[in-house]
């Protein structure tokens, strides 16, 4: 179970406190899918790394009492720096993990070969979100936090995180965030629309997916 | 109860552990890399930087107030700053170029200056024992005449500096001023730190001022484990220890507002 109670979210900018998220309380247990849509900057990134315990709110509490991912997004939780294969190491070190048998699994599932002996600054949007995912499936974790993740990389990417997450894991929790609605619809059972610092959740996806159109002011006549 | 939760401290620190353990194998790989001698560069540098010290002192034969071999003299100052110095100075800044390695819950602003100041402050601990141990062995230094007083003085400059460290360090996440004040600060702080007279060498009304350095206490420490009664070695200790107290408070206040304020990548 996760649980969020009143979170408030405020970014100082320089035309003073900007509020991300207003007040926003809800809960997601065991095996549950929850789809947030939201637009450009609505604060959705900011809610999973909240959830995820990266970063804290200004106020409010989140309870966590099953193991929640880092958030699987392309930028983040990497070290550009340091190589691929240094940064799986570094990540198998925090999570008590074994490197070696983790290297062989990543070696397999990104196809990235040589390039894993290479800086991550040097790798594509693509061989990035390659790395990204097949290291955040190396650690099982109770929840998963996916941010986006599937918005890069070719069809076969595709069809092996589509079987490593929902097949391998379809007993999983799962937030998922994406500006990709079909992919929402079919991986989620619960919809809410993250807008001007709301979170409200709707019974179906038809009706996020209307509230979620009229906030980018779409198919409005 | 207080077993379950000396146990559930127990998990704490042991992720805390192996947090650290990751973050000390990731400083080392993209501080000193695979190549030439690598991770040996850690303690390698300090000691170039001593040796020269050294060596420039000993031929332009400076003048420090007292009859002290020089090379001792040198050796134990010059390494003592850089004991001091380097620990802020790797530690300011340091949160930026890991704030990807933050998407991970467990890993915090603490542990990423605490995996700095393991390297900056066990590189100049190897290189003060090492280059000691060949000045002994060369003949150049008589050995320590108690070597738990230098040890003393050595952890006293090295808790001054770790505080100092990750105050500032916390604190240039807020202000870029820390990075920019730092330089000259330190600059001028050389010369004042004790590392090139000995107090008892000063003026007595320069003395009473003198020891509000606490660095300076720490080196006077340090030379009268080296020189024993040969020095006349002149600090204030419980000076000294308040000192480091209140500047491990200011530092963990700061460490709280940054983990507050930090927002990953």
């Amino acid at each position: 179970m996760i649980c969020l109670e009143h979170i408030h979210k405020v970014y100082p900018t320089r035309a003073g406190d900007r509020v991300v998220l207003k007040d926003i309380s809800f809960s997601f247990g065991k095996g549950e899918k929850l789809g947030i849509l939201g637009r450009n900057g609505a604060g959705k990134s900011t809610l999973v790394r909240l959830v995820s315990g990266a970063e804290r709110p200004t106020s409010g509490q989140i309870t966590r009492s099953m193991s929640v991912s880092w958030p699987l997004a392309f930028g983040g939780a990497f070290q550009n720096a340091l190589t691929g294969l240094d940064n799986i190491r570094f990540i198998s070190r925090i999570y008590r993990q074994e490197a070696d048998r983790n290297i062989d699994f990543v070696h397999e599932f990104t196809e990235l070969g040589p390039y894993l002996r290479e800086p991550v600054r040097s790798y594509s949007q693509g061989m990035r979100a390659r790395l990204a995912f097949a290291v955040s499936m190396i650690i099982e974790f109770d929840c998963y936090l996916i941010d986006e993740i599937s918005a890069v990389g070719d069809a076969k990417f595709h069809e092996k995180c589509e079987a490593e997450l929902f097949g391998k894991r379809y007993d999983r929790a799962m937030l998922i965030i994406s500006h990709d609605l079909e992919y929402v619809r079919k991986h989620c059972q619960r919809y809410a629309v993250l807008h001007e610092g709301d979170l409200i959740f709707y019974p179906d996806f038809d009706q996020a997916h209307d509230a979620h159109l009229r906030n980018l002011h779409i198919g409005q006549t | 109860m207080i077993l379950t939760q000396l146990s559930a401290l127990g998990r704490s620190a042991e992720v805390q552990w192996r947090v650290i353990h990751a973050l000390l194998m990731r400083e080392i790989l993209t501080r000193y890399g695979r190549h030439n001698i690598g991770f040996l560069w850690l303690f390698v540098e300090p000691m170039l930087f001593t040796t020269g010290v050294t060596t420039l002192w000993t031929l332009t034969k400076s003048v420090h107030g007292s009859n002290l071999p020089i090379v001792a003299f040198a050796l134990s100052g010059y390494s003592a700053v850089l004991l001091w110095r380097n620990m802020p100075s790797r530690c300011i800044g340091a949160i930026e170029p890991n704030l990807s390695l933050m998407y991970h819950r467990n890993v915090r602003v603490i542990d990423i200056f605490v995996a700095r100041l393991i390297l900056e402050g066990g590189g100049a601990t190897i290189s003060f024992v090492t280059l000691s141990l060949f000045f002994i062995y060369i003949g150049w230094l008589d050995p320590p005449a108690d070597v738990l007083t230098v040890a003393k003085g050595w952890l006293m400059i090295a808790w001054f500096g770790a505080s100092l460290a990750i105050f500032l360090g916390a604190l240039s996440e807020r202000t870029e001023l820390i990075e920019k004040i730092w330089h000259p600060a330190s600059y001028l702080a050389f010369p004042l730190s004790g590392a090139a007279f000995m107090v008892s060498a000063l003026p007595p009304a320069a003395q009473h001022y003198i020891l509000y350095v606490p660095m300076v206490n720490g080196v006077e420490i340090v030379r009268e484990g080296y020189f024993g009664n040969k020095v006349n070695a002149i600090y204030d200790l419980p000076y000294m220890i308040g000192c480091c107290v209140a500047l491990t408070l200011l530092a963990l206040a700061q460490v709280a507002i940054a983990n507050r304020e930090i927002t990953p990548e």
